[in-house]
């Protein structure tokens, strides 16, 4: 291929026809990229400005330790607090063991065949299922009970803590799992082969290696979980949920609240008053989120100096 | 060796942070009660009365009352509620809003104690509280408070001020009127928008009893489907609020507090325009858009939970002031007694 002859002396080094469309394609799909992050911050960032400004002038001291009240002034967020703390608790406590086991199991002892194979996609495919199925379900069963021809398979358990936090648990479970999967995944090869190498059974190699290197990960993963169960609402209020409860939470077989079905309860609310609760409501929620990841974000850190 | 310990140790402080979170809130849950209490006292809007009823001692009551149902009854429910809980500090009472089907369903099941609704039990409702041995004799049916529907325009509508029931239904059917002079000639052939609140909602229900448009089944026709439907009533006074060719419906208490920026159009249903308001509910002008709000329970219940008898008690006798602060209309006097009376034999003497 016979080269242009050069116009000058001096060799151009800008490129020509094709080649700079290209260039200069490139060069503009960076701020088409910067577009679409914008696009995404921008909604946030609008989203947030407005609860601050009609939410911060309500949040006060009073309004956290305030029970709910048909007065707008006088409600507050006291004993949904409480209930998503329980809520949330016990959700932890019930998913994570289980979701790390079956993560554990799926990649260290589990077999490689089909029926891993159908585990793996049925648990992906559950992490798409919406809230409200998962409310029927623990509506049908945890709430209600069931029962096989007088065989009771799973007592009736009431609109309780207990209840919410089974369905709330189940929710999270294949996110968690997945997550977990993925943190164990990993962890290099070498470190599983030495430590069996040198003579350490296969518990005794996730105990002590797998697990460790993997922690970070499946915390984030969990973090995020539980993020989204703190924020759920349509399944709570399928299995019944109350939204006036005016009293505090002392074990996990009482009726309860969350906060957020106390905004949802607030932004169905005709007067204005109440939306500026709701607001207030949110960032409550969102501080509680951020704070969690923000938790979850220096543990991941410090094991990741390691 | 060192480094998995030091990991072990983040991991329990992990665990010790989430559980330290739970503990703060409890305390700080505990830290408040005296706080409260001083809260109470000034409070002009605390509706108790004297604690004693009949023979029946609030103070002394203890236990939890359920109640579920009717998001329209909700806001009263929740008021009584409120103010029961503080003069019967031994009782739970808690308050859901799944709606009025809802609520009687759960009734049904013997789920709850109380069903808020905001029309009556219907014959199928009825079936399944017997099936489930809540026999319909059994059944204690007390009205709490009236609700009244306003029929709301633009500012900018000129022409609409008044509307006649037949117009209304004729608007609202399906396949009914799509210009404001198929309404009336001498309004002005432009499309009407509709705006209605969503299907499962109760004031959708209630609009189509009163306007009779409950469908084929009743040889009535439906209510129309091609117009915007939402659950919140913000949504609609939205969309009409800036279009003058619109128009839409919710409830009086709505349209009293955020619906004030529309127009109410006034209904006439046989006996002159009647513009809605608490006294026109009330007086039973404002035919046919006002309607009753009921709490149910059932015999049983009363007899042997006196929690409830309580609370049903207190709740009629602060039905009046509680509904009316939160946007409804509240009940005659003469009305008032008969509901009462209803629950007066369950009283002790």
């Amino acid at each position: 291929m016979a080269l242009a002859p050069p116009q000058s002396d001096q060799i151009s080094l800008r490129a020509q026809g094709r080649v700079a469309r290209r260039q200069a394609f490139s060069r503009l799909s960076r701020y088409i990229l910067l577009l679409a992050t914008l696009a995404g911050i921008g909604v946030l960032a609008v989203l947030a400005v407005d609860t601050m400004v009609r939410g911060l002038p309500v949040l006060d001291w009073q309004f956290i330790t305030s029970y709910p009240s048909r007065n707008a002034v006088d409600a507050g967020l006291r004993s949904s607090l409480l209930g998503t703390v329980w809520v949330m608790g016990t959700t932890i406590i019930l998913a994570i063991p289980v979701a790390i086991g079956t993560a554990v199991f799926l990649e260290e002892f589990a077999p490689k065949g089909r029926f891993t194979s159908v585990v793996r996609l049925n648990i992906a495919n559950l992490a798409g299922v919406p809230s409200i199925i998962y409310g029927i379900l623990g509506l049908t069963v945890f709430v209600r009970g069931v029962e096989l021809q007088g065989v009771t398979l799973f007592p009736a358990l009431g609109t309780t803590i207990l209840a919410g936090s089974l369905t709330l648990a189940l929710m999270i479970l294949p996110m968690t799992v997945i997550a977990s999967v993925e943190a164990i995944r990993q962890v290099p090869p070498s470190i599983r082969d030495g430590s069996l190498a040198l003579g350490a059974t296969r518990l005794q190699t996730v105990r002590h290696h797998t697990l460790p290197g993997a922690l970070p990960g499946i915390m984030t993963g969990t973090i995020l979980a539980i993020s989204r169960a703190a924020g759920e609402t349509a399944a709570l209020i399928m299995i019944g949920a109350f939204a006036f409860i005016a009293f505090d939470n002392k074990s996990v077989n009482e009726d309860f609240t969350t906060v957020a079905i106390q905004i949802y309860n607030w932004t169905t609310r005709p007067q204005e008053a109440f939306r500026a609760n709701a607001s207030a409501g949110i960032i409550v929620l969102m501080v509680m989120v951020i704070g969690l990841n923000l938790v979850a974000v220096l543990i991941r850190e410090r094991f990741r100096r390691k | 060796m060192l480094r998995t310990m030091k990991k072990t140790r983040w991991a329990l402080l992990f665990g010790a942070l989430v559980s330290s979170v739970a503990l703060g809130a409890a305390a700080c849950g505990g830290d408040d009660d005296d706080d409260d209490d001083g809260g109470e006292t000034p409070g002009a809007t605390t509706a108790a009365t004297a604690t004693k009823a009949g023979g029946l001692d609030y103070t002394k009551l203890s236990g939890d009352v359920k109640v579920d149902g009717s998001s329209t009854v909700f806001p009263i429910s929740e008021a009584v509620a409120e103010e029961f809980t503080k003069v019967a500090k031994g009782v739970q009472a808690k308050v859901a809003l799944s709606g009025t089907g809802g609520g009687f369903e759960k009734f049904c099941r013997k789920e709850i104690d109380v069903s808020d609704a905001s029309r009556p039990i219907n014959q199928k409702e009825k079936d399944a509280c017997a099936a489930a041995g809540i026999p319909n004799a059994d059944l204690v049916e007390l009205q709490v408070a009236i609700d009244a529907l306003t029929v709301v325009i633009s500012p900018q509508n000129t022409w609409a001020k008044c509307m006649t029931t037949a117009q209304l239904t004729k608007a609202f059917q399906a396949g009914g009127a799509t210009k404001w002079s198929d309404l009336d000639p001498s309004w002005p052939a432009e499309n009407i928008k509709f705006y209605y609140p969503g299907a499962d909602s109760g004031t959708f229900d209630y609009f189509k009893e009163a306007l009779k448009l409950r469908g084929e089944a009743s040889k009535e026709p439906s209510h129309r489907s091609d117009g915007t439907s939402s659950e919140d009533d913000n949504v609609l006074v939205r969309g009409i609020e800036g279009d003058k060719n619109a128009i839409g419906y919710f409830g009086l208490a709505y349209y009293l507090g955020e619906g004030k920026k529309l127009k109410a159009v006034e209904v006439d249903g046989g006996k002159g325009c009647v513009a809605p308001s608490f006294d026109t509910a009330l007086n039973g002008t404002y035919t046919p858009l006002s309607r009753p709000l009921f709490v149910y329970t059932a015999a049983a219940i009363l007899k042997e939970k006196q929690a409830v008898l309580g609370f049903l008690d207190f709740y009629l006798k602060n039905t009046q002031k509680l509904s009316k602060e939160v946007g409804y209309v509240s009940l005659p006097d003469a009305l008032l007694k008969t509901q009462q009376d209803k629950l007066a034999a369950y009283l002790p003497k």
